[in-house]
């Protein structure tokens, strides 16, 4: 977990949860995605006449035994109104998470060894944008006593540590679409820092509305040409990638000291053994040449976890599905695996379920730790044609058996932000 | 009951999810309906939406109980 020899706590992995447009549970998403099945789809919760991209990756309706939200069977009518549509999904995946890693801190002690950090990209910006609307309509008195603790990112973290009584450190991430792996990697460091013995960190997005969606338009990131075709839609690396596609949803693990986790016979999943990061200092939303940014963070990350790229069988890419971004992150893996690239496997989920911004790398975590536990390799759908070929396996269109016992996730974010974490078997 | 005690009661249940028989003339939201300070807000709000009445901060915090809340609105509309 660090570098310069320190030899801090180590930290593993001890419960899981995921709401994200494959549905909700661990489990039903890990086998749907397995499957080889999309996400995405046509956007119905509101008009996308006038926008040019029409599709993305919603969380699926439904009950909860099926695997779909109905959020009337996770939070009370009364408090919905309270919380943004992020902060709920955040919930809905901590409560997962929580119930999977069995700990139930007893005692005033415990609790307050137990924090919790979860991230958002954006934020509540539908609830800013109806509030701005009733602003604009000279309704300023209407304007709801929830309106800021709705929109507030860090509330994520803070209603989960209301809902369970967490009362260590509480704390949130905003790295735009690095935030899921900053989350993963700071709570894990605060773990083997000694400022906590139980994390429960992650990200969570809600950011498929008008507002959102038109953003990302105007800055010309999103796929438009898959409009009547939405399952093809997110294609990275294929030569006919056009932009990426918006997902939404929560990812959540419980992080852990692990002879806490072992001390109360915890089911451990994984071990977070490495961690880095990098700023490309280079433009507000384009990666930097060569991914160098990327590179680094990646380095960094495999010096922190004392391994060669050799001994790391998978990587869960970025992968957005832009022209630009996906060949970039390609490049910059195949510099620092050098020989080594030909025994690696490399895949981009969110060619099943969109880009879920800042909640992409508590998922994808999700998704690396899930590789190593099934020994599997997830697919990257629409993988047709790549635009360029790779000593680099790219899983494309059918998920593998593989031997996976180390796996890298990557995130980067606008701003030139990266960031990479490394898990390895539960030890 | 009259009109407006209806309304408000309904808006009681519905605002703070509490169930119809709790909502008595005197029952307290913070101390009885498991309101808080911001909730309380957000009623008085709801209130005034629906009755289309102005209530003043300096009112609105005298109006703690089902009861104030029916009397303020009342006496506004003249009933």
């Amino acid at each position: 977990m660090f570098q310069n020899g320190f030899s801090p706590r180590r930290v593993v992995v001890t419960g899981m949860g995921i709401a994200c447009p494959l549905g909700l549970g661990v489990e039903h998403v890990w086998k749907r995605m397995l499957a080889g099945e999309s996400g995405i789809r046509a956007i119905q919760s509101f008009d996308t006449t006038t926008l040019p991209a029409k599709i993305a990756g919603q969380i699926p309706a439904g009950v909860k035994a099926e695997g779909g939200l109905d959020i009337n069977e996770w939070i009370p009518i009364k408090d919905q109104k309270k919380m943004d549509r992020f902060i709920q999904f955040a919930l809905v995946a901590a409560e997962e998470a929580v119930a999977d890693s069995g700990w139930r801190p007893e005692g005033e002690e415990a609790r307050c060894r137990t924090g919790v950090m979860i991230g958002s990209g954006i934020g509540g910006l539908e609830t800013i944008h109806e509030a701005a609307q009733l602003a604009v309509q000279g309704k300023i008195k209407r304007i709801s006593p929830f309106f800021i603790p709705s929109a507030l990112i860090n509330l994520a973290s803070g209603q989960v540590s209301i809902k369970y009584g967490f009362k260590g450190p509480n704390h949130s991430v905003v790295t735009a679409c690095a935030t899921g792996v900053h989350a993963l990697g700071d709570a894990a460091r605060l773990i083997a820092l000694g400022d906590a013995d139980v994390m429960v960190a992650g990200g969570a997005e809600a950011a498929v509305c008008e507002l959102g969606v038109a953003g990302f338009c105007a800055a010309r990131a999103l796929s438009t040409g898959f409009n009547d075709t939405p399952a093809t839609a997110s294609r990275p690396w294929d030569e006919n990638r056009d932009g990426f596609v918006m997902g939404e949803g929560a990812g959540v693990v419980v992080l852990e000291e692990y002879e806490h986790a072992k001390a109360r016979g915890a089911k451990i999943y994984a071990e977070v053994i490495g961690y880095g990061m990098s700023g490309d200092a280079y433009h507000i939303t384009a990666p930097a040449e060569g991914h160098e940014g990327a590179f680094r963070a990646m380095k960094a990350a495999l010096a922190s976890a004392n391994v060669t790229p050799a001994e790391v069988q998978y990587v869960n890419a970025h992968g957005t599905s832009t022209p630009l971004g996906d060949d970039l992150e390609l490049e910059a893996v195949e510099r620092l695996w050098g020989d080594a690239a030909k025994g690696l496997a490399m895949s981009s989920t969110k060619s099943a379920v969109g880009h879920l911004l800042g909640a992409a790398g508590a998922v994808e975590g999700i998704f690396s730790i899930l590789a190593i536990r099934d020994k599997v390799a997830p697919p990257t759908l629409n993988l047709e044609k790549p635009s360029r070929e790779s000593a680099i396996d790219r899983v494309a269109m059918q998920a593998q058996p593989r031997k996976i016992d180390v796996a890298l996730s990557n995130s980067f974010g606008f701003g030139g932000t990266n960031a990479s974490i490394v898990f390895r078997a539960a030890p | 009951m009259s009109e407006t005690a209806e309304k408000v009661k309904k808006i009681v249940v519905e605002h703070l999810g509490v169930e119809e028989a709790k909502v008595t003339p005197e029952a307290s939201f913070i101390d009885d309906l498991g309101a808080d300070s911001l909730d309380t807000v957000e009623l008085v709000m709801a209130f005034e939406e629906a009755f289309g009445v102005e209530i003043p901060d300096d009112a609105a915090e005298k109006i703690t109980t089902v009861k104030d809340a029916i009397e303020y609105i009342e006496k506004q509309k003249g009933e």
